[in-house]
């Protein structure tokens, strides 16, 4: 066991993949000689040379296009795309091909490929440094979307995705990068995608969170506790496919349900959850589901964030509101 | 013409001064009066005091992330000197010299930094757009542009900028096809300051140059050094005739060296040499402009004062921005769409709601 970052964490899974699996190539901007602007692939380069971990030259659909072309023909590519915001010139190479080339070809090929990265508000960022675009992602066929909150989450997630035959979009939480150390076994070790995971048993509401919300929320739990409102809390750890059975199984245990994300409110994962109460525990709803979400506006820059940021207070406002209800 | 005289696919740089500042290449030399060499010096003093007292501002942790432009002036002031007041300034994100020359003021540039959207909202500058991030996106908005200006007959031309890095974008080869079908009068600007981040261009493309991309467009190109203020002039007048006379768009690739960080945020430690850096300084493109005006004797100010004058007004800025309103929740929300939808006025009223019950709790 070593005390890890999620950063120490995620590097840790790529060093263990990479040092196992020949195929496996590891490129974007700066994440070879640099090591990526958030460092994540520092000193894989030296380690495993120039061949497998290396920088490509600035253009992010280039990026995706060519890594899929790789993971049609043997290798086991994990790119890197520098932020949320910059992946949208790969869009079309995902949604297009990424997403399905295995249906296209009946099978005839698998596309084993990780797509990394980070995504999120809260750094004082300039535009497009501070989004959470995890529904526009989860909304395309043929694509998992996986969602670590902790070191230990971060790097057995990745090896889960990496080892995953189907393309795998894994999105880091940029804020929490360097925020939380925890003690994380150096070993090999997967977490399986598609399934939650209940970080704290309750009895009055399920709150739904993942990435850097997780946080936010147990600071928020903390105060219902004050309140005397017993918290169940669920991290998504996959987006998608979502583990519905977990998430129906609280939210008729509690028959309360709060979601908590950074992204957009209209139609995002909280409306995708909110139908997994109405589908799956109508009848057992005490209260109308509540979204804790970010605004349906652009992630306001440094001196506006504060407004757009979830909070642990505006989460506990929300918790208690459902629970009164 | 300098665009035919110095073929990109041969690899050949226009320049006319050298790091001495000595006239090396007078054939090409623009008509240019003293007056207005000692006002372009003086607009690259300005410019690199604007933009070392930002780094300073940072550092003070009185504004975020911000990317210095030092190195890059000779390119943004000779630019700033053609461009006209009808003409589109598409900037990527280190254009200082140039905005200023269009008349953004540094108060709205520092309120940009300081993280308010308010400081892409140019009071006094006409047909700038705003600094755009998505890495060479911009250079289509300017294509467009093009066409626009054209097809509504006016005399204006559009000044895009990009970078090394840029250049591997799709949307740049993009731009430069549809200007190219299209005939617009499109002044492309690459500033090639030999990295995108860590990445060296040697690494971003195996081309000969970036000047040599304007060829598969059927446009004009030429490398320039950067670092010349007279080559830039000369290449932009040039340019700015062949395109205001409605010969379409041209490509100049400007050499230069991107002296500070890519960001605050970066450490050019990590992926460069002293050595490298302390050869690019003896370019520099101040330095070389202050001797061929000392050559020639016409620089008399005292520019330690200069310099003394330019912070006070910067500070001036500074402190303006600093000033500025509080960002205020309807900032989030007013400008999403020229009709606020119902859903959004109900998000306000939702959290305004939540404010009351915090207050409340106070």
């Amino acid at each position: 066991m070593s005390v890890m970052t999620i950063v120490q964490a995620i590097n840790n899974a790529l060093d263990i993949k990479l040092e196992e699996d020949k195929n496996i190539v590891v490129y974007g901007e700066d994440c070879g000689l640099e090591g990526g602007v958030f460092r994540v692939t520092e000193g894989l380069q030296k380690k495993y040379g120039i061949e497998r971990v290396f920088d490509s030259p600035l253009a992010e659909s280039a990026i995706v296009g060519t890594g899929l072309g790789m993971a049609l023909s043997g290798l086991r590519p994990i790119v890197e795309l520098q932020f949320d915001g910059f992946t949208f010139p790969a869009f079309n190479q995902i949604i297009s091909n990424v997403s399905r080339m295995h249906n296209r070809s009946r099978g005839k090929y698998k596309v084993p490929m990780v797509i990394r990265f980070p995504y999120g508000g809260g750094i004082n960022a300039l535009e497009h440094h501070s989004e959470s675009p995890e529904a526009l992602y989860a909304h395309i066929p043929g694509i998992k979307v996986v969602i670590p909150s902790t070191p230990h989450d971060a790097k057995g997630l990745l090896i889960s995705a990496i080892e995953s035959d189907d393309p795998v979009i894994f999105m880091e939480p940029k804020r929490i990068y360097r925020a939380i150390k925890q003690e994380v076994s150096e070993e090999k070790y997967s977490i399986p995608i598609g399934k939650a995971k209940v970080l704290t048993e309750g009895t009055d509401v399920t709150v739904v969170a993942f990435g850097a919300m997780i946080r936010e929320c147990q600071k928020a739990i903390t105060m219902a506790q004050d309140a005397g409102i017993s918290v169940e809390l669920i991290d998504l750890r996959t987006i998608y496919p979502l583990d519905k059975e977990t998430i129906a199984e609280s939210i008729k245990k509690t028959g309360r349900l709060v979601i908590v994300a950074e992204a957009p409110e209209s139609f995002g994962v909280g409306g995708e959850l909110m139908a997994i109460a109405n589908e799956e525990a109508f009848l057992y709803l005490e209260a109308p589901p509540k979204r804790v979400m970010g605004f349906d506006t652009i992630a306001p820059m440094a001196k506006g964030e504060h407004f757009h940021l979830i909070t642990p207070d505006r989460i506990f406002y929300e918790i208690e509101r459902t629970v009164k209800f | 013409m300098i665009f035919n005289d110095f073929n990109p696919l041969e690899d050949k740089i226009f320049r006319i001064i050298d790091n001495d500042g000595e006239v090396i290449n007078n054939e090409w030399m623009p008509t240019i009066t003293d007056e207005t060499v000692i006002k372009a010096y003086k607009s690259m003093l300005f410019a690199r005091t604007a933009d070392e007292m930002s780094v300073s501002y940072q550092r003070q942790g009185r504004m975020f992330t911000y990317p210095p432009c030092v190195g890059h002036e000779a390119i943004h002031i000779a630019a700033g000197l053609i461009i006209r007041e009808d003409d589109w300034l598409v900037p990527a994100f280190r254009e200082l010299g140039v905005m200023l020359a269009k008349g953004v003021r540094m108060k709205e540039i520092f309120m940009y930094y300081m993280g308010f959207e308010q400081g892409s909202n140019f009071q006094e500058a006409n047909h700038v757009l705003p600094i755009c991030i998505p890495i060479g996106s911009q250079y289509l908005h300017a294509t467009g542009i093009g066409y626009s200006v054209k097809y509504q007959k006016k005399d204006e031309v559009v000044f895009p900028f990009i970078g090394d890095g840029g250049t591997s974008e799709g949307d740049f080869s993009e731009a430069l096809n549809f200007a190219g079908v299209w005939k617009v009068p499109v002044i492309f600007t690459i500033q090639n300051n030999q990295y995108a981040i860590s990445v060296p261009v040697q690494d971003q493309t195996k081309s000969v140059n970036l000047a040599v991309k304007s060829i598969a467009a059927g446009l004009p190109g030429v490398k320039v050094d950067g670092n010349d203020f007279f080559a830039m002039y000369a290449a932009y007048q040039e340019a700015a005739e062949y395109a205001r006379a409605g010969n379409g768009a041209v490509l100049i690739e400007a050499l230069t060296y991107r002296k500070g960080a890519h960001t605050t945020s970066d450490d050019p430690t990590k992926y460069r040499t002293k050595v490298e850096e302390l050869e690019w300084a003896k370019t520099d493109p101040l330095l070389r402009l202050k001797k061929y005006m000392d050559r020639k004797g016409i620089w008399n100010e005292n520019e330690t004062e200069l310099i003394e004058q330019y912070k006070q007004e910067i500070d001036a800025e500074f402190t303006e921005a600093e000033n500025y309103t509080p960002y205020q929740l309807e900032d989030v929300f007013k400008y999403m769409y020229v009709e606020m939808p119902d859903v959004l006025k109900k998000q306000k009223a939702d959290y305004e709601q939540f404010q009351n019950w915090k207050e409340s709790r106070k």
